[in-house]
């Protein structure tokens, strides 16, 4: 291939890369779109457990609180190695691990969202002869929306951030191509990779906030007359 | 809490009142099992409600509290309709019930599709109410209900509850740590001493007039018996037509009726419209009453005012009389000598 200009064979993007290797960027970009949604949804259901365990029994909140945290200040290269062994170079090796990294995030929500229900608003439930699940589905978890929408945003960009790392075991959608450009010191690969990533993130984000104000109408009038 | 015994008689409303510690949200709470009794029975309508599933008691109580607990997240209408859907109402009917009850306690139709952070602070309790209320409970719960509202709402609020009560004739009972919303709006007051100790129960005027003990005497405040006087109207009184001649009636009558009444000024009526008051010298033998000067305007009071507003007015009127305004026509006069005599008379309107 003739360079058009000189001394630059290297160009941040080379175009017909695109072309030529459209079915690649794709596959990575499903890919690492799955990997997020299996590890946010993952670790969502296992938040949802601990969240109700730390709530149900007020003790347990801190040592959950204190778990979570370990998870989350394990450097994320050791933690996609350490499973490896037991998993092999599969997909459960990559997810685990990211699923771990978002429980921080999503547990310190999920409590302070149903923190935040005032005691009144409870005792009013409880009052008005609602059972414990009622009043839980149909007014803590509602007031708790909020919070645990800015919960999932957090988890979400940072795990479509994070997957890019998997891809040093083999996984990790767009990461694997970041990796195969530093490899090959080619910075088109390495680009789109990062690119995609970023705009894949920022995607997401808007998705999880405008479902998040659909779902809570009542957040998104502001205060008046009182 | 101890022991305590108390009766409370179908459709009218109770006031659980005492100092803090004496028990009186923790009584009410256990009507609800919000709380649940150790031991005892708490019977509605004969049947124990301390057995059996405690959501659907509580279902078939209405209960209001100081904060008001309006869920954020629902509209006005969505917190109405709560019971009724746990219920399992038919939509229609629901709506219905909710435009009922908007109507019933005095809420804009507007109001339903916002949310409570949208809504005044008495707005706001008026909503906690039509929820109370939104299955037609037989009994209502109110603890502190107007305690999180300025002064001015409380009282329009409290009058509101008085004209509600009047048209869904409820069992309420009501907690509150003001004696004077306590005299206001009770059939029957129980005082609560600390610990639970039932130290009177009795109707309003009772309570005031004769204080069971000490501590009953030094609740209720040394001013008991300007308190009864709120309690009472102008009608409760045997009230007369005081130093008052038709202007037909001629000068020589007007002296007459006057020195009867030991008066200084004669009131003077044209055809049962009240004119004003005449003093004593300006009356001239053979001038009609009717041009004779009237230097001072009636103090005026309605039947219904209450006596303390009566007092009130006949201080601040130069012949120390309130002239009773009924529908326009005169009525007659009140005295701070016949108010002061019913005070005398037995307890009770």
């Amino acid at each position: 291939m003739i360079p058009l200009f000189g001394q630059a064979p290297n160009p941040i993007v080379r175009w017909e890369y695109f072309i030529d290797e459209w079915d690649q960027i794709q596959r990575a970009l499903i890919e690492h779109l799955e990997l997020t949604v299996y590890a946010v949804t993952l670790g969502l259901v296992v938040s949802a457990g601990l969240s109700a365990i730390a709530l149900r029994f007020r003790r347990t909140a801190a040592p959950i609180n204190g778990v979570t945290a370990f998870l989350y200040t394990i450097p994320s290269v050791a933690l996609f190695g350490i499973l490896v062994p037991y998993f092999g170079l599969s997909r459960l090796s990559a997810v685990l691990p990211l699923a771990a990294y978002t429980l921080l995030i999503l547990v310190t929500n999920i409590v302070a969202g149903f923190n935040s229900v005032s005691p009144e608003v409870r005792e009013a439930a409880d009052g008005m002869g609602m059972t414990p699940a009622r009043r839980i589905l149909h007014v803590e978890l509602p007031l708790a929306m909020p919070y645990i929408v800015t919960g999932l945003r957090i988890a979400v960009v940072s795990t479509v951030g994070l997957v890019t790392v998997a891809a040093i075991i083999g996984q990790g959608g767009l990461g694997r191509l970041i990796l195969d450009g530093l490899r090959r010191a080619f910075w088109t690969p390495m680009t789109i990779g990062a690119v995609l990533s970023i705009l894949l993130a920022l995607a997401l984000d808007g998705l999880i906030l405008g479902a998040g104000k659909w779902l809570t109408p009542w957040a998104q009038r502001g205060r008046s007359a009182l | 809490m101890t022991s305590l015994n108390l009766n409370i008689e179908e459709g009218s409303i109770v006031v659980l009142i005492g100092p803090s510690g004496c028990g009186k949200t923790t009584t009410l709470r256990m009507i609800n099992r919000l709380i649940e009794p150790t031991s005892g029975r708490i019977e509605i309508n004969g049947k124990d409600v301390t057995h059996g599933p405690v959501a659907e008691l509580r279902r078939e109580i209405g209960y209001v509290i100081q904060q008001v607990g309006l869920f954020p997240h629902q509209t006005i209408a969505g917190n109405i309709a709560t019971v009724p859907k746990m219920l399992g109402w038919e939509k229609q009917r629901v709506s219905d019930r909710i435009d009922e009850l908007a109507d019933l306690v005095g809420l804009e139709p507007s109001l339903l599709d916002r949310y409570p952070d949208e809504l005044s602070g008495g707005q706001q309790q008026r909503v906690g109410v039509a929820r109370a209320l939104a299955a037609d409970p037989p009994v209502l719960l109110m603890d502190e209900p107007f305690g999180a509202v300025d002064p001015i709402v409380r009282t329009r609020l409290q009058d509101e509850l008085l004209e509600l009560q009047a048209r869904v004739g409820k069992t309420i009972v009501l907690v509150t740590h003001d004696i004077d919303e306590a005299l206001k709006v009770a059939d029957r007051i129980a005082l609560l001493n600390v610990g639970g100790i039932l130290e009177q129960y009795s109707p309003a005027d009772e309570l005031l007039a004769e204080p069971a003990n000490q501590f009953v005497e030094e609740f209720v405040g040394e001013d008991r018996s300007v308190k009864r006087l709120q309690l009472r109207t102008v009608a409760d009184i045997p009230f007369h037509r005081g130093p008052v001649v038709a202007a037909t009636d001629g000068v020589a009558t007007a002296r007459s009726i006057m020195r009867e009444y030991s008066s200084e000024w004669v009131g003077v009526t044209s055809q049962n419209v009240f004119l004003g008051w005449v003093h004593g010298e300006d009356l001239q033998d053979g001038l009609p009453l009717e041009s004779a000067p009237r230097s001072v305007p009636a103090a005026q009071v309605q039947p219904g005012s209450t006596l303390r507003n009566a007092m009130q007015i006949i201080m601040t009127s130069h012949t120390s009389a309130a002239v009773i305004d009924n529908g326009g026509l005169f009525g007659g006069v009140v005295t701070l000598e016949l108010i002061r005599a019913s005070l005398e008379a037995e307890t009770g309107p």
